[in-house]
């Protein structure tokens, strides 16, 4: 048997398919098609969690994704422990194992319940006001001692298993909620034949139309209505139907985030399936059918499990053939409760007395219950329930006061009335009206492309809600540009009404009062905390909001905020508008990270860029490090050297022998055009137009400021054809700054910009003997000093493919960079590394291409630059044209600090002591012995061990630094002050002699 | 996400694909190198901020890959209307009242 | 330019292997496959409105004008990227490179065709399996066969042109292209549930 509590021929589910599972590591049967709430209360167990702050015994309170108490943890296996899966949302499966949260050492005796003693302690605001002093406690003490109290769940240790999923789609009618309202804007807008999603949160459409019995469409009852109008429209070509999916979030021009669970439900998700998978929807025209969400009484001890919402316990005896209780009471202000009294006595379940909070209420459903035999009570109030961890009895008394009467029952069905869910409306940045006669609030302005329909615009009925829904759905169709319609209209033949309650505290839990009648359950909010925020000072919602933490809880105070509203307004003696609503923020429902990372893990995290020759270098066992996105190879290690072994080897044998690098990540812009030279002049500070075809030249880009942006060096290989190259990082930036340049400030230049980083691998052969190792695999190239001179470039092939063939150094050694379509790569790489062997060349990485570069006081943008060098900082005054008119930083370098004495200028440091290295970054000053804080005039930039010059070298950027030439200076570090000296920026080969050498 | 309308691709598209630019109409001199002190300082750290309609660049880098001009609120985040690099801002803006 | 260096002399040195990205890597799912494709000569073609007339001649395909559409013919497809912009893809061992050599109107064509690799995703799921990283609307009325575009998967940026009613070609730059076919392998995966 499927529980105790399970009415045989009530509900809907299939009693043959029963479903094991466990709760607390004690094992019950539900049946497939139950939400584990649902088989929790089939077996009779109400108690399923502890509050947040008091630690109270909690139980379920309703049936849907607005549960703000029975938060359990799912626990799959042991990277997969869900917390916080609200029990009234998590579908059975057979096997499903379920541990209560926040309690120590059980559910039903728990430790932490102690707070609900010491409650005085924690009233409202308690926090901002206890734990203050000592200060150093906070982090020590306080806040680690409250975190581990006031638990919600434990997270999984472990990295997640599953997978996640997004999809991107388009649609002329979005329609969130799949309710009756829902239902029947879609079928409007499906028969026009549009593209129409229909989402909704639960597994089953329907919506109401699953507790309301005494619905009728189209001749058919109304949930068996839902179930058919689903199954037509999913079998429309032009309709998405999307069960079990959430809109968590509305954003701007009708885009909206979906959340579609996919897999939570099954006992064996399969290997393709996500667990997750992300909607983001762009909608013509969204139709919200929210719905409305039931809100509690608030009144004494309305927490106790077993006390329940009344539309929640109809679900669970409509829906899931399941009892709530064999005794029940019902404490309503308003007509909706009655249907569940109706429908429980009618079940067999003994409905022990309504008390009704309204006077002289009439109508249909009071005649019936009074017809049934069920005792009413009118006038009258619950003014606190008893029992603890379930409910036992409930204590009326008139409302206006007198003699208390106590009823034992077994659970308390409530309704104060029924909320609009106005969440994604206002999402939507709607501004909501108050409807001052039905007191609630509705959309008012709208301000997207969207209408809301039924019971979350305020909607009464059902009649009303699908009249109203079908017309807009057909509107929504129609203005996204659908024709006729061909559909009829369904036809409510019998339907419930919705009546509207109360708001804010009931009699019992007046302001005289001190009981515990909770406005938040899960923030564990009373009403005395609301009145005593106002009592303080709060005067805006959104201080008492924020002071009393009321809707602030993972529920968004779903059933709580117009309670809290109305508590605060009373107190006050303000009007509701005059007080305000808070502002309603995605997501409306908790979404798992998963979900909003999907794709991106892993390898899909950030693209991982790799070159033609990556393959090659990592069968060398090359030791790679990141450059933007790129991996490159920063060493060769051989066995058993270590880096610095490494590095060390790599850079002497390229000044003594040759070296290969991989240098295919430079960025590569061509540079096309009749007026190539024009425009190369405006973006580089150098002269351009007199550049020979067939010749280099190294080109610096700055911003209009004046400062550094970019170096590089340009081949002209034609008068109107310019090869340029960047940095690796710059590549992106560069060609987008020439871009707008060409494109917003010289548009009538004749001339375009093609990125051609990846269609060349480059391959950097440096050293004594890089042109014996090139020559011999090259076609139609004259390699000698005299036709082939340094900083020159030529056209032809290697190795029978085409090769742009760059004489260029990098390394201060005579130098070529081969430039091959990238496909051929490898193969070159490898033809020139076999000729490399017979003359002891060596591959070389970006760290000793860094050392051998700072060897010859080259700098690299980015790390000797800081955005704020200029080129006369950097000691490249020569690379700008003096006879320019004009080039982008012109005039930022006339700019008055640009010109002033004293900036800081980029110079050598060699330490006093050769073998000590410096840090990067390292703080330089006069005088050591200064006080505290020194004055900082500078800081190393790059720093390096130099096996070729047997010493340390560094580069840095030092105030008035070319003036301090032999000067000694002082670097402070940690553990001593290290001294240097101030030198020239080129370490090794100062003449030159060698890039002809 | 927002959508941008292109004016050169001559439809909306994901935000995604745009990139902004900065502020629009802030002309470059055609004798940079002889601006003064002041103007080079307007032109080049001076921005307008407003709270309202901005005159915007913005390129459709990962679509058509042009610059064009945009017109947006800044209270609201709506776009107005956008215009192809080189047009004047336009006189008139649809929808708003000033 | 092209030519400033072709010599006489050939040493003839054999000919380097050519080694494509992905070569060969295929995934197949429920409703869709996606394939790396075949290398292909490509040019980025740049000009303004007055050369296209003689650059669709030296082509031998009238280069379209509109956006976000395409121009195929005898195994060469010239897509609109931009305004002045389009890339040229020859499946038929053409080089669209020479043939836009002697044109003397006013242009720049640079020879892409190691940059970029081309992924086929194929079959009723392709739409939706594209969809899980690309914004764009994908719906044959939005976005019919033959209609190109720059666009975004994920976090890469991709060329996308219809093929047909169930195909597409993905066109990404070369080191894009483990991330690229991964996504659409992960794309299909899902669509296919």
């Amino acid at each position: 048997m499927s529980g105790a509590l399970r009415i045989s021929g009530a509900g809907r589910l299939s009693q043959a398919k029963t479903a094991r599972f466990s709760f607390d590591g004690q094992s019950y049967t539900g049946i497939e098609g139950d939400t584990l709430a649902s088989a929790l209360l089939a077996n009779g167990v109400h108690l399923v969690g502890r509050s947040f702050k008091y630690h109270r015994p909690r139980g379920i309170l309703s049936a849907g994704a607005e549960e703000p108490n029975a938060l359990v943890q799912i626990v799959r296996d042991d990277a997969r422990k869900t917390p916080n899966v609200r029990a009234t949302v998590q579908e059975l499966y057979d096997g499903l194992a379920a541990n209560s949260q926040n309690r120590w050492p059980s559910l039903s005796f728990d430790v932490g319940a102690v707070n609900d003693l010491a409650s005085p302690l924690f009233s409202a605001g308690f926090y901002y006001k206890t734990f203050m002093w000592p200060k150093a406690a906070w982090k020590s003490l306080y806040e680690p001692k409250i975190r581990e109290a006031a638990g919600l769940g434990i997270s999984p240790d472990r990295p997640d298993p599953d997978h996640y999923s997004s999809r991107y789609a388009h649609c002329d009618v979005l329609v969130l909620g799949g309710g009756a309202a829902g239902i029947a804007a879609a079928l409007a807008a499906a028969e026009t034949g549009v593209r129409v999603i229909l989402a909704d949160e639960q597994a089953e459409f329907g919506g109401s139309l699953r507790f309301e019995s005494g619905a009728k469409i189209d001749g058919k009852d109304g949930f068996t209505w839902a179930q058919a109008a689903i199954a037509r429209l999913s079998a429309m070509d032009n309709v998405r139907v999307l069960p079990r999916t959430t809109a968590f979030g509305y954003y701007a021009q009708n885009f909206v985030g979906l959340v579609e669970r996919v897999s939570d439900h099954l006992k064996a998700p399969g290997h393709d399936q996500p667990r997750e998978r992300l909607w983001q929807v762009r909608a013509k025209r969204v139709v919200l059918a929210s719905g409305a969400i039931e809100r509690h009484m608030v009144f004494a001890n309305n927490d106790r499990p077993g006390v329940m919402l009344a539309g929640a316990a109809r679900t669970f005896l409509n829906h899931y053939g399941v009892a709530v209780g064999r005794n029940v009471g019902v404490y309503t202000a308003n007509d909706s409760a009655y249907g569940a009294a109706i429908d429980l006595k009618k079940a067999g379940v003994n409905v022990a007395a309504i008390v009704d909070l309204r006077d002289n209420p009439t109508g249909p459903v009071i005649d019936e219950a009074r017809a049934l035999g069920i005792e009413i009570n009118f006038g009258r109030a619950v003014i606190r329930a008893g029992g603890k961890l379930r409910v036992s009895s409930m204590t009326v008394q008139p409302k206006n006061g007198g003699g208390e009467r106590t009823i034992a029952v077994d659970a308390i069905l409530m309704s104060a009335g029924w909320t609009p869910s106005v969440h994604l409306f206002s999402q939507s940045r709607g501004k909501v009206a108050f409807n001052d006669e039905t007191k609630r609030f509705v959309p008012g302005t709208y301000a997207q492309d969207c209408v809301s329909v039924g019971a979350c615009s305020g909607t009464d009925g059902l009649s009303a809600t699908v009249d109203e829904a079908y017309v807009a759905g057909a509107k929504a169709a129609r203005d996204a540009g659908a024709k006729a319609a061909k559909g009829t209209k369904p036809k409510v033949d019998a339907s419930e009404s919705w009546s509207r309650g109360m708001l804010g505290a009931a009699p019992g839990a007046g302001p005289d009062t001190t009981v515990k009648a909770f406005v938040d359950f899960q923030n564990d909010v009373t009403a005395k905390d609301i009145r005593q925020a106002v009592h303080e000072g709060m005067r805006s919602i959104e201080h008492v909001k924020r002071f009393t933490t009321n809707g602030m809880a993972t529920d968004q105070g779903k059933t709580s905020n117009m309670h809290g509203l109305a508590i605060a307004a009373e107190t006050l003696g303000k009007p509701i508008p005059e007080v305000g609503l808070t502002t309603f923020r995605a997501p409306y429902t908790p979404v798992t990270f998963g979900a909003i990372v999907s794709h991106a893990r892993g390898p899909l995290f950030d693209p991982t860029r790799r070159t033609a020759i990556h393959p090659w270098a990592e069968a060398q066992g090359a030791v790679f490090e990141d450059v933007g996105q790129w991996k490159r190879a920063w060493h060769f290690p051989k066995a058993g050297e270590d880096m610095h072994a490494a590095v060390d080897r790599e850079c002497v044998a390229v000044r003594n022998q040759a070296g290969l690098f991989d240098a295919s990540t430079l960025g590569k812009i061509e540079v096309v055009g009749p007026d190539a030279a024009k425009f190369m002049e405006l973006l580089y500070t150098n002269p351009w137009e007199k550049l020979e075809p067939g010749r280099c030249r190294y080109g610096i880009m700055l911003r209009e400021d004046g400062f550094i942006y970019d170096d590089g060096v340009v081949g002209r290989l034609a008068s109107d054809r310019f090869h340029v190259t960047t940095t690796t990082g710059g590549a992106p930036r560069v060609m987008n700054h020439m871009e707008d340049y060409l494109q917003t400030e010289f548009p009538h230049l004749n001339v375009w910009l093609t990125s051609i980083t990846e269609q060349w691998a480059v391959i950097a052969v440096q050293g004594p003997k890089s042109r014996d190792i090139i020559e011999p695999l090259v076609e139609g190239i004259d390699m000698s000093d005299e036709a082939l001179p340094h900083m020159s470039v030529r056209e032809g092939k290697i190795c029978g493919v085409p090769t742009r063939l760059f004489r260029m150094s990098f390394t201060g050694e005579r130098g070529f960079e081969v430039n091959v379509p990238a496909d051929y790569g490898q193969a070159v790489w490898e033809a020139l590394w076999a000729e490399g062997q017979k003359h002891g060349a060596t591959a070389y990485g970006t760290e000793a291409m860094h050392v051998l570069r700072a060897e010859k006081g080259y700098i690299i943008v980015g790390q000797d630059t800081d955005g704020t060098v200029t080129p006369n900082d950097a000691g490249l005054d020569w690379a700008v044209g003096k006879k320019k008119a004009d080039f982008v930083g012109i005039r930022g370098l006339t700019r008055p600090d640009l010109v002033a004495k004293g900036r800081k200028q980029l110079v050598g440091l060699k330490t006093k002591d050769p073998k000590v290295v410096l840090e990067e970054g390292a703080q330089i000053v006069e005088d050591p012995k200064q006080a505290i804080p020194m004055k900082m005039i500078g800081h190393v930039t790059s720093s390096y061990w130099s096996q070729n010059c047997g010493r340390s070298i560094a580069l840095a950027l030092v105030a008035g630094g070319r003036d301090r030439m032999g000067d000694t200076l002082y670097v402070p570090m940690p553990n001593g002050v290290i001294e240097v000296e101030v030198t020239g920026m080129v370490f090794f080969d100062e003449t030159g002699g060698r890039l002809n050498g | 996400m927002l959508l941008i309308r292109c004016p050169y691709c001559e439809e909306e598209r994901p935000e995604l694909e745009f990139r902004n630019a900065g502020e629009a109409h802030i002309a470059r001199s055609a004798n940079m190198a002889g601006e003064s002190d002041h103007d080079f300082e307007k032109f080049f750290f001076i921005r307008s901020n407003p709270k309202g309609i901005i005159y915007e660049r913005w390129r459709h880098v990962h679509g058509c890959a042009r610059f064009f001009n945009a017109v947006r609120d800044t209270v609201t985040d709506k776009f107005v209307m956008t215009y192809k690099a080189g047009e004047p801002k336009p006189s008139k803006l649809p929808g708003v009242t000033k | 330019m092209a030519k400033v260096a072709a010599k006489t002399a050939s040493t003839a040195s054999p000919s380097a292997e050519r080694r494509p990205a992905l070569a060969g890597r295929t995934v197949s799912a429920t409703g869709v496959k996606v394939e790396v494709l075949p290398p292909a000569e490509r040019i980025s073609l740049r000009a303004p409105e007055a050369s296209v007339a003689a650059l669709s001649k030296a082509l031998g395909l009238t280069l379209p004008k509109q956006p976000k559409t395409s121009a195929s013919k005898g195994g060469r497809t010239a897509l609109w990227l931009g305004p002045d912009e389009w890339l040229v893809i020859d499946e038929a061992g053409k080089d669209p490179l020479a043939d836009c050599a002697g044109v003397s109107a006013l242009h720049s064509s640079v020879g892409v065709s190691h940059r970029n690799i081309a992924i086929s995703v194929a079959g009723p799921a392709a739409e939706a399996a594209i969809n899980s990283g690309c914004p764009q609307d994908l719906s044959l009325e939005a976005f019919p066969v033959g209609a190109a575009s720059r666009t975004i998967l994920g976090k890469a940026e991709i060329v996308l042109l219809r093929t047909a009613d169930e195909a597409f070609r993905v066109e990404c730059w070369r080191s894009f292209s483990d991330y690229v076919f991964t996504f659409l392998s992960e794309g299909a995966r899902d669509a296919a549930g």
